[in-house]
């Protein structure tokens, strides 16, 4: 073990902390909203909104994250009338290219969470709703989205796990975040174990503190009892 | 636009195919190293040692909390080190380098691992309390129990959960493209480099990606259909 560059390579490595959270946080919120679609349109009931909802996850959880990502920042840029266009500004960057492929993963791993707890929402809550004399959006702010978000809570917490971990690939399009920075090291110095040791760590310091938040919420909201 | 695709050596289809059989080889033989690790360490988690607990506990947090791609990283610049330090303890001094399929095998493999120890610790846990005292009631021990009596049950509810497993480690393979194993990802990515159609390859690369993964659940559809000749269907109930 040679600590001395442990000790030297954790404050380079430390430097891509932000990069992975920045990444992580804008594609998790741009996610959300995604899911959120995706999931409202597969239980929507009509066949020419579920279908696409449907293949859509389907593509996607059904593909390789790197393929998608290398589909996105390679595979657009072929077509002239993408680069002639008004996305191209962003569509060159890796950056914003490295969220849009997040955004669409966890958008589709999401909705299945999401609607998951739609469906969890007995359907009791939903009658003695309608008794109470609200209607169909008021039922569905106040009534189903606040058992839904506290159903869904734990298999989320595992998507946000999850989306710190993919965040890593966007290192292969040139990002400098945590495992870009790793890797670099690696390749210069030959002590693959002890970077992975700093790097590592530094992943699952957080995540712990992402479980020990998701924990902390599910209690501040508590058990709902259904049925 | 398909010229592209043809066989022989003026297109790409017979090498993108290729690419498709490495990466199921790849992805089968992490898969069964997966089982493999899996049955130790869920037997460590099950078992009443302390020490071993911790090992299989540190084992799967680590897994689960580090990107795959740090996991490849460590085995692709250090596996061949780690493996001539363990043949000079046993006296062996030259240099010994892993292919990149065995590097392939043993990082996506030690991945799966710790999911498949999960699956199959759950599954032992809901084989029924009555079926290990029954077995030990009527005298049966080493393969008569755990070959005859509990792996039979443990192996039908642990298929579905294996079966997420393979989806898994069918997409983590990807990752290893990064350390030159010509699977689909990598064939593609030399394919779109070579003729400048990124697009097509990647497109054909996701179609060969879903082939895989329909054709897989149907497989295990089918298996699990098999082994569960006896028992209430999952529709029935």
């Amino acid at each position: 073990m040679r600590f001395e560059l442990m000790y030297e390579s954790f404050f380079k490595i430390i430097e891509g902390i932000p990069l992975t959270l920045q990444v992580v946080s804008i594609s998790t919120v741009l996610g959300l909203a995604l899911a959120i679609i995706v999931a409202l349109m597969r239980i929507s009931g009509r066949k020419s909104m579920s279908i696409p909802a449907y293949y859509f996850v389907y593509l996607i959880r059904g593909t390789p994250l790197l393929l998608q990502l290398y589909f996105v920042y390679y595979g657009l840029g072929q077509f002239s009338f993408i680069r002639e266009g008004i996305l191209w500004p962003i569509l060159k960057e890796p950056y914003w290219c490295g969220i849009i492929t997040l955004t669409i993963s966890t958008g589709a791993y999401s909705s299945e969470i999401i609607r998951g707890g739609i469906l969890s929402v007995s359907k009791n809550f939903i009658e003695a709703s309608g008794a109470l004399g609200l209607n169909k959006i008021k039922t569905f702010l106040l009534i189903t989205l606040p058992i839904t978000v506290r159903q869904a809570l734990p298999a989320y917490g595992n998507e946000l796990i999850l989306m710190v971990k993919a965040s890593s690939l966007i290192s292969i399009i040139t990002l400098m975040e945590i495992t870009g920075i790793a890797r670099t090291i690696i390749s210069k110095t030959y002590a693959p174990v002890e970077i992975f040791l700093v790097a590592g760590s530094i992943y699952l310091i957080i995540n712990f503190i992402i479980v020990l938040a998701v924990w902390l919420a599910e209690r501040k909201l508590g058990t709902v009892k259904a049925n | 636009m398909f010229e592209v695709f043809a066989f022989g050596s003026s297109g790409w289809g017979d090498e993108m195919l290729m690419g498709a059989l490495m990466t199921v080889l790849v992805s089968a033989s992490s898969l069964l190293l997966g089982i493999l690790i899996g049955i130790i360490f869920a037997a460590c988690k099950l078992s009443n040692i302390f020490i071993l607990k911790i090992i299989a506990n540190t084992y799967t947090t680590i897994i689960r909390g580090i990107p795959e791609l740090l996991v490849i990283y460590l085995l692709f610049f250090g596996g061949s080190g780690a493996v001539m330090y363990i043949a000079k303890i046993f006296g062996y001094d030259g240099y010994i380098e892993l292919n990149a399929f065995t590097i392939g095998t043993i990082a996506v493999g030690a991945i799966s691992g710790a999911y498949s120890t999960e699956v199959i610790r759950g599954a032992v846990n809901s084989v029924h309390k009555g079926q290990f005292e029954a077995g030990k009631t009527l005298g049966l021990n080493g393969y008569g129990f755990y070959g005859r009596v509990i792996f039979p049950q443990v192996a039908r509810i642990a298929l579905p959960g294996i079966g997420n497993v393979w989806q898994i480690t069918l997409k983590d393979t990807a990752l290893i493209s990064v350390t030159g194993l010509v699977e689909i990802m990598r064939q593609s990515r030399i394919a779109a480099g070579s003729t400048h159609e990124p697009f097509i390859f990647y497109t054909a690369a996701i179609i060969l990606y879903l082939v895989i993964t329909r054709l897989s659940n149907i497989l295990f559809d089918k298996a699990e259909n098999t082994y569960s000749k006896g028992f209430v269907s999952k529709g029935a109930l």
